[in-house]
Order: structure tokens, then C-alpha cells, then sequence
């Protein structure tokens, strides 16, 4: 469970998040969709304690993230924008890093280590250094890494960004698969029909504030559009142009 | 933090480009340029004193003995100008270095004991030749005294009655103005290479990690900052251990082949003095690596930390630099400037002077406090957001 109360957040003289109050439930994929620049990703670094609100609060699993940053970091698995590899480290040795920077050692290690090569099918590419890998095998690897210390809740910053067409469709399986088993997902994206596809719930940012809040359904209702995008571009434009 | 360590050690070490910077360009180029320079020294130093020497000398049929002499010596003689005044001109030019004028009368004066007159010609103020005329000269006068000598024992005196006072020089000064500024060099060379060989990881664990959006994910992670950072700073740490391992090793090794003793040199790096090099100047690691990441974590890209970084390297050589040209003796508040400090302990030990305990402690005590000192700055930066750029 994710909760977030008007939190907001200014670096120098721009303001990226205005203020933001939203809740993910757990089972749940819930997306954080609005174009470039609105706040999504501010949005998320705090989450993931990265960033530190400037006031608001925001709570992961009942603990605070600027309070209890480091008992927010074990209930969290977190895809950066971009994979961020070590490209001198094989794909393994990557997802081992991190099993181990989680506290993991020895035999525990390796099962989870393994574990995530197998469910994230890196098998033939785990022993090899990630410096060539194309944009879905980063992502993958990328995944297993943020996944291999059984986080009860995922943040995913625009996660098919730069996928093909069955790496796109590889990684929604994937993702609802987080949901069966009870996870919170939350994910950031600027397109429309991944949102869609995939979210339970939709929150539209815009200049840093929420602008429209629902079910894929009940956004339909509410703007009387039979088409996600058309909804989407009249809620943006309600905060005043593309922000 | 040991798994930041390992992690930042075995990353870089298959970075090739690191790896040869940090462990083969560094901690050989210093030895390299080291013993290139002083050949060069050496051979200019020797050339004027090896090279055979050619003199005009005027009138040279009058002193045939005199001129095998010179011969001998490894004086060429060739036929002169016509007189005195025609030699005048060709010195002041500097055609010549030197102009011998033997007059007729020579043999004639040698024979009957009188002083025969040999004239030098040279220029005083021409710098280029004075060590070839003092060369000349002092030809000259092992000659004289030769014969002075010789003359005597004919007489039966003993030629010792000419010597009333013997001077005997003591020279108390160990090494050379020339020497010291060599030593110098190679205490530069020894830090230069030390931080070179942690220079890639401070840049690749600090703005590398950033540009490439591995630092982000990282610290989502229940690892503490400092943790993180002292396990990057271990791990350059070791890096500069390695580099300043080698460099020692390539100079205790390229140091037995060049003949310093010929400059008046008496350095001696074999591998006890080496070992003790290493340990004396290993304290510095840790100011040096924590220095390179607190730098190159303020800049905002990988570039920007290269350039940066690369100017950081210079500041060690300012102490060294001083204490090398004004050739100080160690006191304990130098032992409290670090690089200063590992200079002239490095120095002494390579001139067989065994080190102060004391002083050596002061040393050690003082980089290793200003290297904690400085961890714990990066460690304040490393809590602000501004870390992200």
C-alpha cells in the first residue's frame, strides 16, 4: 500500500511536483500517466526515497520515507528510467550485486539469483556482460535486479520505453504476474495505451498536480469519451496546455 | 560496504581502459621519464669531459713534450694562428675555446730551468667554453707540476719541501643541488602514479555511476551512503596500493641501471628500502582517493570529473617542488604536511638515513587524520540530493 498526502517538491526555482495526493492499493497496478515534465518521475524518486519531499507525506507499507527511508528501501523494488547496469558485470553478476547490497549471502543468494534468471528468461544471456545488450535485455536484467529481494511493492519509471512490440507484451505479462501475487505496482508512463492496457487504476499528472483519478472505465464516464487518449488530452489540457 | 568494495573492484578491474591507466601507464611512466631524464643529465654532464678536445696552439715546435703531453691527456693539437695578437680574434669569436702561444724561447728557457712561457687565450665571459679552457688548463698544470717535480728529484730534494700546508677538502653536503631535485622527481613521480592508479575508480564510482543511471537505483537500495561510499573509497584505495606498488617495483628495478653514483648520487632503493618506501608513503592512499571522489563528485559529468581530477593530481607536486629547490631538512611541522611529509621521509630512506620514529609517526598520523577528514566531508556531500546532479 502506497499512500501519498500533497506532497510536493521544488528544485531551484521549478517547481516539479505542485502537490500530489494519491493512494496504490496492493494487488493493484496503478499509472502515473502525463506528459513529459509532469511530476511523474519526481513523483517516484521520492517514493523510492531518492528525493526528499520538500512537505507532504508519503508512506510505503505504513513507513514513512523520509523518516524510515531504510525500512521504505526493503519494501521496494525499483526500475530506474533507463536500467542503470554495470556494463563491465555480466547480467548475473548484476542481479547479484544487488541480492547482496539486500543483505542476501551464500546459498539463499543463489537460489533468489537464480530464481529471477529463470522467471525472467536471461538463462542464455546471464553469464554475459551487459555492455552490448539490447533496451529489452537491459530492462530485463533491470527487473530481476529490482525484483530479486521479493519487494512487496514495485515502482517502475516508464518501463517499456524504448521495447519492441514482444518485448512490450513480454514485460505487461510480467507485470500483471506482480499483481497476481499481491504486489503494489505503480508505474509511470507518458503513453496512453500502456496505461490502459495494463492499469487497474489511473491517475493523470499534469504541471504537478493531479488532474483525473479512476478506473480506465470511470474516466471514460466522466469526461463521456468513448477513447482513453481523447480523455487524456482534455485532462491535460485542463491544467492548461502540455505543461 | 565490503560488497560495494568487491563489487567496485572487480567492475574496474575489466575495464580496460582503467586498468591499463591505473596499473601499467602510471606506475611505469614515472620510472621511464625518470631514467630517460637522468641519462640525458648524465650524458651532458659526461660528454664535455669525455669528448676529445682540439687546440690550435702557435709555435707547438718549440714544446714537443709538452705537447705529447697534452695528447695523451685527450688534447688534439693542431697548428694555431701566426702570433699572439692573429689568436685574439678567432677566441673572441669563439671559434676556438682556447688558443695555446708557445714562444721561441720555450726550449731554449725549459732546458736551462728557467720558467718557459706558454700563453692561454680564452674568453672569461663566455660561459659555452669556460669548462673546455679549465679543462685545458688543468692540463696544463698536472704538466708543470710533472716537471717541477722531476726537476727536484734530479737535485735530490724531496718534492714534498714544496708542499707546506696540505689542503684536503672534507665535502659534508651528501647529495648534489642536482641530485636532490632528482630525488625529488621520483618522490613526485611515486604520488603522481599512486593517485593515478585511483584516478579512474574515484571518476567511474562517483560521476561515472551517475551518468551512466546506476546511482539512482543504488540508492534505493537499504544500504546507508556512507556504507556505499567507503566501500567505493576502499576500493580505490587498493587500486592506489597497486599502482604505488608497481611504480616502486619498476623504479627499484630501472634505478640499477642507470649510474647515479656518476652525479654524485648515492640512492639506494633495493627491495628492503622499497618496502619500507611503500609503507611510509601508503598512509597518503587515503586522502588521495577520498580527495579524487569528493572532487568528482561535485562535477557533473565524467568529463568534467576527468578534468578536474587531472588538476588535483598537480597539487601534491607544490610541496615537493619547494622542498626539492630549497632543499630543507625535515622538522616535525613539515612531517605534518602530507605528500610533503612522505617526500622527505621517501628521500631519506633512499639516501641509507634511517628515519625518525617520531617523525615518522607524526607523518603517518597527520595524512591518515586529513584523510578521515576529508572521507567525512564526501560523506556530508554524499547525503545532500544534490549528489544526483
Amino acid at each position: 500500500m502506497i499512500e501519498v498526502r500533497d506532497i510536493g517538491k521544488t528544485f531551484g526555482t521549478v517547481q516539479a511536483v505542485e502537490s500530489v495526493s494519491f493512494s496504490a492499493a496492493d494487488g493493484r497496478i496503478t499509472g502515473l500517466l502525463g506528459p513529459n515534465g509532469a511530476g511523474k518521475s519526481t513523483t517516484l524518486r521520492i517514493l523510492a526515497t531518492v528525493l526528499r519531499p520538500d512537505r507532504g507525506e508519503a508512506r510505503i507499507g505504513g513507513h514513512d520515507v523520509r523518516s524510515d527511508a531504510l525500512a521504505v528501501r526493503r519494501e521496494i523494488g525499483v526500475l530506474p528510467h533507463g536500467a542503470g547496469l554495470y556494463p563491465h558485470l555480466t547480467a548475473r553478476e548484476n542481479i547479484r550485486y544487488y541480492a547482496e547490497l539486500h543483505g542476501m549471502r551464500g546459498a539463499e543468494l543463489e537460489r533468489r539469483v537464480d530464481a529471477m534468471i529463470g522467471r525472467l528468461g536471461l538463462d542464455d544471456i546471464a553469464s554475459r556482460r551487459t555492455k552490448g545488450f539490447s533496451q529489452g535485455q537491459r530492462t530485463r536484467v533491470a527487473l530481476a535486479r529490482a525484483l530479486v529481494h521479493d519487494p512487496s511493492h514495485v515502482l517502475l519509471d516508464e518501463p517499456t520505453n524504448g521495447l519492441d512490440v514482444m518485448a512490450t507484451r513480454a514485460l505487461r505479462e510480467l507485470v500483471r504476474g506482480l499483481r497476481e501475487e499481491g504486489r503494489c505496482v505503480l508505474l509511470s508512463s507518458h503513453v496512453m495505451q500502456e496505461v490502459a492496457a495494463l492499469c487497474d487504476r489511473i491517475i493523470i499528472v499534469a504541471g504537478g498536480r493531479i488532474t483525473a483519478e479512476g478506473t480506465p472505465d470511470e474516466l471514460r464516464d466522466h469526461y463521456r469519451e468513448h477513447d482513453l487518449e481523447e480523455v487524456f488530452v482534455r485532462a491535460i489540457a485542463e491544467r492548461g496546455g502540455d505543461a | 560496504m565490503l560488497t560495494v568494495f568487491r563489487k567496485e573492484v572487480l567492475d574496474n578491474f575489466r575495464d580496460r581502459r582503467a586498468l591499463s591507466s591505473a596499473l601499467l601507464f602510471g606506475p611505469l611512466f614515472g620510472p621511464v621519464l625518470f631514467a630517460i631524464i637522468v641519462t640525458v643529465v648524465l650524458s651532458q654532464a659526461m660528454s664535455d669531459a669525455e669528448r676529445t678536445l682540439t687546440v690550435p696552439v702557435t709555435g707547438a715546435e718549440h714544446a714537443p713534450r709538452l705537447i705529447a703531453f697534452l695528447e695523451r691527456e685527450g688534447i688534439d693539437v693542431e697548428t694555431g694562428p701566426a702570433d699572439l695578437a692573429a689568436a685574439r680574434d678567432p677566441v673572441r669569436s669563439g671559434e676556438h675555446a682556447i688558443v695555446l702561444v708557445i714562444g721561441e724561447d720555450y726550449g731554449e728557457r725549459f732546458r736551462a730551468g728557467r720558467p718557459a712561457r706558454v700563453q692561454v687565450v680564452k674568453d672569461g665571459s663566455a660561459q659555452r667554453t669556460v669548462a673546455l679552457a679549465a679543462r685545458v688548463e688543468g692540463v696544463l698544470g698536472a704538466y708543470n707540476h710533472q716537471q717541477r717535480v722531476l726537476r727536484l728529484q734530479a737535485r735530490g730534494v724531496s718534492p714534498s719541501v714544496l708542499q707546506a700546508v696540505v689542503v684536503d677538502p672534507v665535502d659534508v653536503s651528501t647529495p648534489t643541488g642536482r641530485a636532490l631535485l632528482l630525488l625529488g622527481m621520483l618522490t613526485y613521480f611515486l604520488m603522481f602514479s599512486m593517485l593515478m592508479g585511483g584516478l579512474y575508480l574515484a571518476i567511474d564510482t562517483t560521476a561515472g555511476e551517475r551518468e551512466r543511471g546506476s546511482l539512482e537505483p543504488l540508492l534505493t537500495l537499504p544500504v546507508s551512503r556512507n556504507r556505499l561510499l567507503l566501500g567505493k573509497i576502499g576500493a580505490t584505495c587498493v587500486y592506489m596500493l597497486v599502482s604505488l606498488a608497481i611504480t616502486l617495483t619498476a623504479f627499484s628495478v630501472s634505478l640499477r641501471f642507470i649510474p647515479l653514483e656518476e652525479l654524485g648520487m648515492s640512492t639506494n632503493l633495493g627491495p628492503v628500502v622499497a618496502a619500507a618506501a611503500f609503507l611510509v608513503a601508503a598512509p597518503f592512499v587515503l586522502l588521495g582517493a577520498s580527495l579524487m571522489t569528493l572532487v568528482a563528485s561535485f562535477t557533473k559529468s565524467y568529463k568534467e570529473a576527468q578534468s578536474y581530477v587531472s588538476v588535483l593530481l598537480l597539487v601534491p607536486t607544490v610541496p615537493i617542488l619547494f622542498a626539492a629547490l630549497l632543499s630543507i631538512e625535515p622538522s616535525p611541522w613539515m612531517m605534518a604536511v602530507p605528500s610533503l611529509s612522505q617526500h622527505l621521509l621517501v628521500t631519506e630512506l633512499m639516501r641509507g638515513e634511517s628515519l625518525s620514529p617520531s617523525l615518522t609517526a607524526v607523518s603517518v598520523v597527520s595524512t591518515l587524520a586529513a584523510g578521515a577528514l576529508v572521507t567525512w566531508v564526501t560523506s556530508l556531500f554524499y547525503r545532500r540530493e544534490g549528489l544526483l546532479g
